[in-house]
């Protein structure tokens, strides 16, 4: 049994009056592709940015490793170099071009030399498929592109776990395609992930579980065939249902052609 | 009128395009810094820090230019014992940094909370994402209410006059006491006005599109 790289505990967290997460747990073991699905508004970008503690949680402890990051005394800034987050709306820096966009962390965090730093973010680039547009800046590239310079950001810290927020959410259906293929190979490469996403074929494919959380708790969790195929709880049932009448048989099978191609 | 007065006033005015321009630059440099301070304070500082910064901005905002800059003028003898240019110029500072606390306060926050979420995710300080990456936009984005600003210091500093400074519109109206033909100094003040608020605003709209953001 794989030792956890990510441990959730009891994850709680209220908006004024509205309790968002009500006690999600769970581990992530090193190198497994966690999805995260579930309706809209259940706390699953919250949850996410309570691991990285952009969202402190009311309740509950989160470790990387052995450092608890939920700890008052942590270097949550030490902490965050290990764990690469993109975000649905890209969040690059317009200011900066693509090159710089990648080389800024590792010159201000890392205290990498600056001839280091520019081959390590050209390099990044290069994995993305976007060295050609390391001039540019983020106002001349697409939505997909963009994703992917945010992406060869992340990466560059070379981060444990890398989480993603909705990432292709934003993008029009054509783009959708070249990110999530930087993700698969992410994958491929054995980058421990957890993914919020509504990309149904890209879980189903690329996914080693896929967690369902509803009303603030964990509904159900499973391998994606067993998942998708049988699963276990009426509302599962019934968002997977839903799936189907807007995007298509396939969708809720995790059909490929349905979402992405 | 005479065409020889005009050219006269404009030799006798001259000497003083120096001491404008002095004045302009000093406090809109100086108000810079402590304006982006104030916006800083506003946007990200503490209960204190916030409720002194928005204090300051909107009472000085609230008051005519002449009656701050008077203020100032005698709280800078009262407290430093200075008086003079040097105290005109801390008076116009005063001012010019209440309204650019604003210009940045307004900059900062347009900037969206995803920024400083990013810069945070990759391992940065708040003080380092503050200064690699809100600020550097927030100044790109002031550039053109900036501007705005910039040409109404240049225009303001004629207000030392009244606490004495010998600035360009001092001079004129030193010129027309003299001769008793007050419109052609006044004529040729207005000139050199106009023609530093085209050389700044030409500068300026260069700086938007070297520098400024492309959205």
């Amino acid at each position: 049994m794989a030792e956890a790289i990510l441990r959730i505990e009891n994850i709680h967290k209220a908006y004024g009056k509205t309790e968002v997460l009500r006690g999600v747990s769970f581990d992530v073991v090193a190198g497994e592709v966690v999805v995260i699905i579930g309706p809209s508004g259940t706390g699953k970008s919250t949850l996410l940015r309570c691991v990285n503690q952009l969202t402190v949680p009311d309740q509950g402890r989160v470790w990387l490793e052995d450092v608890e990051l939920t700890d008052k005394g942590a270097d949550i800034n030490k902490a965050r170099e290990h764990i690469g987050m993109v975000f649905q709306d890209f969040n690059l820096f317009s200011h900066l071009t693509a090159l710089q966009n990648v080389l800024l962390a590792l010159t201000k965090v890392k205290r990498m030399k600056p001839g280091e730093a520019r081959a390590k973010a050209a390099l990044e680039l290069e994995k993305v498929g976007l060295v050609d547009k390391a001039g540019l800046y983020p106002a001349e590239l697409s939505g997909g592109q963009k994703q992917r310079v945010a992406i060869a950001r992340s990466l560059a810290m070379d981060p444990k776990v890398m989480l993603f927020d909705e990432p292709t959410s934003a993008l029009d259906p054509e783009l959708i395609g070249e990110v999530l293929e930087v993700m698969k190979t992410l994958a491929e490469e054995g980058m421990t992930m957890l993914v919020v996403s509504h990309e149904m074929g890209f879980a189903r494919e690329v996914a080693t579980r896929i967690i369902f959380i509803e009303n603030g708790i964990v509904s159900e969790e499973g391998p994606p065939e067993q998942f998708f195929e049988h699963p276990k709880n009426a509302r599962t049932r019934e968002f997977l249902g839903k799936l189907t009448e807007t995007r298509g048989d396939g969708a809720a099978r995790g059909g490929r052609r349905a979402t992405w191609t | 009128m005479d065409p020889s007065l005009f050219l006269r006033s404009l030799k006798f005015i001259a000497p003083a395009i120096k001491v404008t321009v002095l004045l302009t630059v000093l406090a809109l440099s100086l108000g810079l810094v402590l304006g982006l301070l104030l916006a800083l304070a506003r946007v990200y500082g503490g209960r204190v820090p916030r409720a002194v910064s928005s204090a300051y901005s909107r009472t000085v905002r609230s008051l005519p230019t002449l009656v701050v800059l008077f203020i100032f003028y005698n709280l800078a003898w009262i407290a430093f014992r200075v008086g003079g240019l040097t105290a005109a110029i801390i008076a116009l500072t005063a001012c010019t940094a209440a309204y650019q606390s604003e210009i940045f306060r307004g900059a900062i926050q347009s900037i969206g909370t995803g920024q400083m979420a990013a810069a945070r995710s990759l391992g940065m300080t708040r003080g380092v994402a503050l200064r690699s990456v809100i600020i550097p936009q927030a100044l790109r984005l002031a550039i053109p209410a900036w501007s705005n600003e910039a040409a109404i210091v240049l225009k303001d500093s004629s207000l030392a006059s009244a606490v004495g400074t010998a600035e360009m519109f001092r001079r004129a109206q030193q010129f027309g006491a003299a001769t008793h033909h007050s419109l052609p100094a006044f004529l040729a003040c207005g000139l050199l006005y106009f023609c530093l608020t085209f050389i700044t605003n030409r500068v300026l709209d260069y700086a938007q599109k070297r520098y400024g953001l492309k959205t």
